[in-house]
């Protein structure tokens, strides 16, 4: 019997949540970590009962936390991220230099077949690598250093590294994803990147086609198609057919393009999912009506998924990591929010439940279907 | 034997209840006491002070006998009773966010 397990980060701690492959009727475990924010927690494809977890607060910063046992238990391993060599300068807001900091990891991304493998996206914006189960990590600084790394400048949240897409085919590709400098890929195994942002246009930044410079939200790729990439930008979804080299827009008829998570259905590659989010200074979804968009045909044309939602008064948001679907049949998609709500769809987003209802705001969620 | 007062979040990291009770080798600093515990404790390295700079992190305070030592130098001997034992070293996290 299949069991799906949801690997919840929030502002005040993680759960863990299992169901049976029916996913009626689900377990919470937690808090762990009780009080610190947990940025990201995610699972070895390798091995699934290793875990990673991103912990930090502002008072004590960062730890890293790995479980051997599916979450049941966890011991802290490296929490030292230190940038190669002398990190300069970024962009601060206004402009003016300012140095490399680092804050936070937002992303953990283990390797597809190493369970001691683990990729970490940090704020500021750099990709490390551990190859000892997390206990030390070392920085790629082809990312940095490539040559536009001083003219990034932070979004809203933070200068942030928070996607990173494994290619399951070339394993050599990676895809990253900086706010808000905007899309990277290496196609060397993370020693050298070249900036893929052709075909996006931002409004916010002096030249709303440069090279750099676009608050990327966040990206998603479908295993058995990692050329296609789909794109939540700050405002527009974006689509690209040749492995991020150019893009075009699909936002087609959502009711708001801007919007935080994407992701794609497990077993239909041109089946995608967005949350419209109002606009970058409201963030909550339009006429206070939760709404999941799925579109059937990789973007343009989207169908609202209401059955289950809240359609009035609702004024959470959706944030980046915090969608995620499993692999059973029919696909189950989940996500949270930042009211602390978990909702699970069992028959690919046509009704909603909520798994919980009151855990601090969501940050990340991520899905673990079990054999 | 020096007395340290953790905060919570990192007597749970820790896993230790109540104070930590440690032997410093040399004169008792904030440094000297700081690597001991760090040496006992190595889950609490960067908690407590940044890993490169050494420098206690923003929100973070030392107090011990009713004074504040946060901006005390790093190598500036702690005070008797706290060399004595009579008092802890207390490590806390600032209070901020209300």
């Amino acid at each position: 019997m299949s069991q799906v397990r949801v690997l919840v980060g929030t502002r005040k701690g993680a759960f863990v949540l299992t169901s049976d492959g029916k996913r009626q009727r689900w377990d919470v475990s937690g808090p762990h970590f009780a009080g610190w924010e947990v940025f990201h927690v995610k699972g070895s494809p390798a091995d699934p009962d290793r875990l990673y977890a991103s912990q930090c607060t502002s008072w004590f910063g960062q730890l890293i936390q790995r479980s051997d046992d599916g979450g049941k238990n966890w011991e802290p391993v490296g929490n030292e991220f230190a940038y190669d060599g002398v990190p300069g300068t970024h962009q601060w807001y206004d402009g003016t230099p300012h140095p490399w900091e680092f804050a936070r990891v937002w992303h953990l991304e283990p390797s597809l077949d190493d369970p001691d493998t683990v990729w970490a996206g940090v704020e500021d914006a750099a990709l490390f690598r551990s190859s000892d189960g997390g206990k030390t990590w070392q920085e790629l600084p082809g990312l940095r250093g490539h040559g536009s790394g001083a003219s990034w400048q932070p979004g809203a949240g933070g200068m942030c590294l928070h996607t990173i897409v494994l290619d399951p085919i070339d394993r050599a590709r990676i895809t990253v994803a900086i706010s808000s400098a905007g899309a990277f890929r290496s196609d060397d195994s993370g020693k050298t990147w070249r900036p893929i942002n052709r075909g996006l246009r931002s409004e916010q930044i002096p030249d709303p086609t440069a090279e750099v410079g676009h608050c990327v939200h966040r990206i998603a790729a479908h295993p058995s198609r990692p050329n296609v990439l789909f794109m939540q930008k700050h405002w527009d979804v974006m689509r690209s057919d040749d492995a991020g080299d150019s893009w075009r827009e699909v936002s087609g008829n959502l009711p708001s393009d801007f919007g935080f998570p994407i992701e794609v259905h497990a077993h239909e590659p041109e089946t995608i999912y967005v949350v419209p989010i109002k606009s970058d200074s409201e963030h909550f979804p339009p006429e206070g009506k939760l709404r999941v968009y799925r579109s059937r045909t990789g973007g343009d044309e989207w169908q609202a998924l209401t059955d289950g939602l809240p359609q009035r008064d609702c004024y959470v948001n959706v944030l980046r990591d915090a969608m995620a679907v499993d692999a059973l049949d029919p696909c189950g998609v989940y996500f949270g929010t930042t009211g602390g709500q978990v909702y699970a769809s069992a028959d690919a987003g046509d009704r909603w439940v909520p798994i919980v209802r009151d855990l601090p705001a969501v940050l990340s969620v991520e899905v673990q279907t079990l054999r | 034997m020096i007395r340290i007062a953790l905060p919570a979040h990192l007597r749970t990291l820790a896993r230790v209840d109540g104070e930590v009770s440690l032997d410093v080798r040399g004169a008792a600093t904030q440094r000297s006491v700081l690597d001991a515990l760090e040496a006992r404790y190595p889950m609490l390295r960067g908690t407590i002070r940044d890993h490169a700079t050494q420098r206690r992190r923003a929100f973070v305070r030392f107090f011990a006998g009713g004074e504040d030592l946060s901006h005390e130098p790093a190598d500036a001997p702690l005070p008797g009773a706290v060399v004595t034992g009579a008092e802890p070293f207390v490590i806390l996290g600032a209070m901020a966010g209300g």
